[in-house]
């Protein structure tokens, strides 16, 4: 119960936002690396990678991020490591970035027309060969406007890490809200910081999908 | 740096997680119905001629989309809080998932309704249909069945997101969980059973909403490939 909204408490959560932005970097990083390694091994030819990463996916997918976030907050800690709340974060939401990027590029993968693929082999060229020189570079202009429009989920998605005490710009609402009390004014300006970041990356998506749309119809991710 | 596993004292708690994941099912049945309801009618006066519906359609929609669930749900908890409505936590989850879903499934419905040939339309016109039996039969019906897979996954995610309600201090399944963890000490052991409920909720789930698209779309499973 102290006073009014006042600039220390905009810089306060100015730099929650900042620390929304460093975690989302974190996780796109570490979840696009994470990521890659699982949308190759979907497609592998052993049959077991294929398994064991299928599994890995849909028991992330299957789990609220809330729950990942709790068992790498105390699962860490319970192996006898101790970490910062933005480490336990960073590797939980890569983990979960992870699983669903994966999926996500294996479908554009393999959404690389078939002849492509056969005329690659038809050149003798070996799978790595094949994989880095022809689809890859297609892969990507396909991955683009999904991969944006994911990245908004990351966005929201880091506000859970306020949780586990992570000090990003939705815990420093709450703090800045226990001494205020005032908790629509200030869960409507948190908001409103989500929507001014995340609303430019939604228009960009939609705009790369639009503009990838022209000229191949039918094969633009739904 | 030993990791010590004692999963019978927090699986004696079992009718408290039962009970979590009955009320989570609970949340997400009813945030499905009336967020497949919403969502449809935003669909719906997106395509309005009325540009005020119209934008406010897509005002909705852009909104809740680019914002995370859990600043959504503190909005509604103290929104209404400060309205003077007195709402038990159960009923602030519903409505604030509500809303939350009503925006995804409105633009999935959006897809639907767009990728509707136009002469299927103007064909139902020149047959002398109400607009009426138009919206019904040629646009809305199709649509669904077009967008059915879509939509089901969008309400297993939102099962899982209802896990955000435990901050409101609904008693659903993770808010269980926070209990039991705070009172046995074994939280990694709670959050593993926990973890593994959620993914039977979700395989659930799954399976019965592919068992209700077989009952409701036999021409889909006629063709035995999606339309």
């Amino acid at each position: 119960m102290g006073g009014h909204l006042n600039i220390n408490h905009l810089m306060f959560l100015g730099q929650g936002a900042l620390w929304t932005i460093g975690l989302s970097v974190i996780a796109l990083i570490g979840g696009g690396i994470v990521g890659f390694v699982i949308a190759l091994a979907r497609i592998s030819p052993l049959k077991s990678v294929r398994i064991a990463s299928g599994v890995y996916v849909q028991l992330i997918q299957g789990t609220p991020l809330l729950v990942i976030l709790f068992l790498g907050y105390f699962g860490l800690a319970a192996i006898g490591l101790k970490v910062s709340s933005l480490t336990a974060a960073g590797a939980s939401l890569t983990l979960y970035v992870a699983a669903y990027l994966g999926e996500i590029w294996r479908g554009c993968i393999q959404s690389v027309p078939k002849p492509q693929w056969e005329a690659a082999e038809g050149l003798a060229l070996s799978r790595t060969q094949r994989m880095i020189k022809v689809i890859l570079p297609q892969a990507v202009r396909i991955a683009t406007p999904p991969t944006v429009g994911f990245m908004v989920q990351i966005i929201k998605n880091t506000s859970l890490a306020s949780v586990v005490g992570f000090v990003e710009l939705m815990r420093s609402g709450q703090i800045v809200n226990n001494s205020l009390f005032e908790p629509f004014v200030i869960y409507a300006i948190i908001a409103a910081a989500y929507f001014a970041m995340c609303y430019p990356l939604s228009l960009f998506s939609q705009k790369l999908e639009r503009r990838m749309g022209r000229g191949r119809s039918n094969l633009a991710p739904a | 740096m030993s990791l010590q596993l004692d999963f019978p004292a927090v699986l004696e708690r079992w009718p408290s997680f039962l009970g979590g994941a009955v009320l989570t099912l609970e949340l997400a049945a009813f945030a499905t119905v009336f967020g497949a309801l919403f969502g449809t009618l935003a669909a719906v006066g997106r395509g309005s001629r009325s540009p005020l519906i119209a934008g406010a359609c897509k005002v909705y929609v852009e909104a809740i989309r680019n914002t995370p669930l859990l600043v959504q749900i503190f909005l509604v908890y103290f929104g209404l809080a400060s309205l003077g409505l007195k709402l038990s936590a159960f009923t602030v989850a519903v409505a604030a998932l509500t809303i939350n879903v009503g925006a995804y499934t409105a633009e999935i419905m959006r897809a639907g309704f767009e990728a509707i040939p136009r002469g299927q339309i103007e064909a139902a016109e020149g047959l002398a249909l109400s607009r009426l039996q138009i919206y019904w039969h040629i646009i809305l019906l199709p649509a669904i069945e077009r967008v059915y897979p879509a939509l089901t996954s969008q309400f297993v995610l939102l099962m899982l997101a209802s896990s955000v309600c435990s901050q409101i201090s609904a008693e659903e399944l993770t808010a269980v969980a926070n209990y039991i963890q705070s009172d046995t000490y074994r939280a990694f052991e709670t959050y593993i059973i926990v973890a593994v409920l959620y993914i039977i909720l979700s395989l659930v789930m799954r399976a019965g909403f592919w068992g209700l698209g077989l009952v409701l779309f036999p021409r889909r499973r006629r063709l035995g490939t999606p339309l």
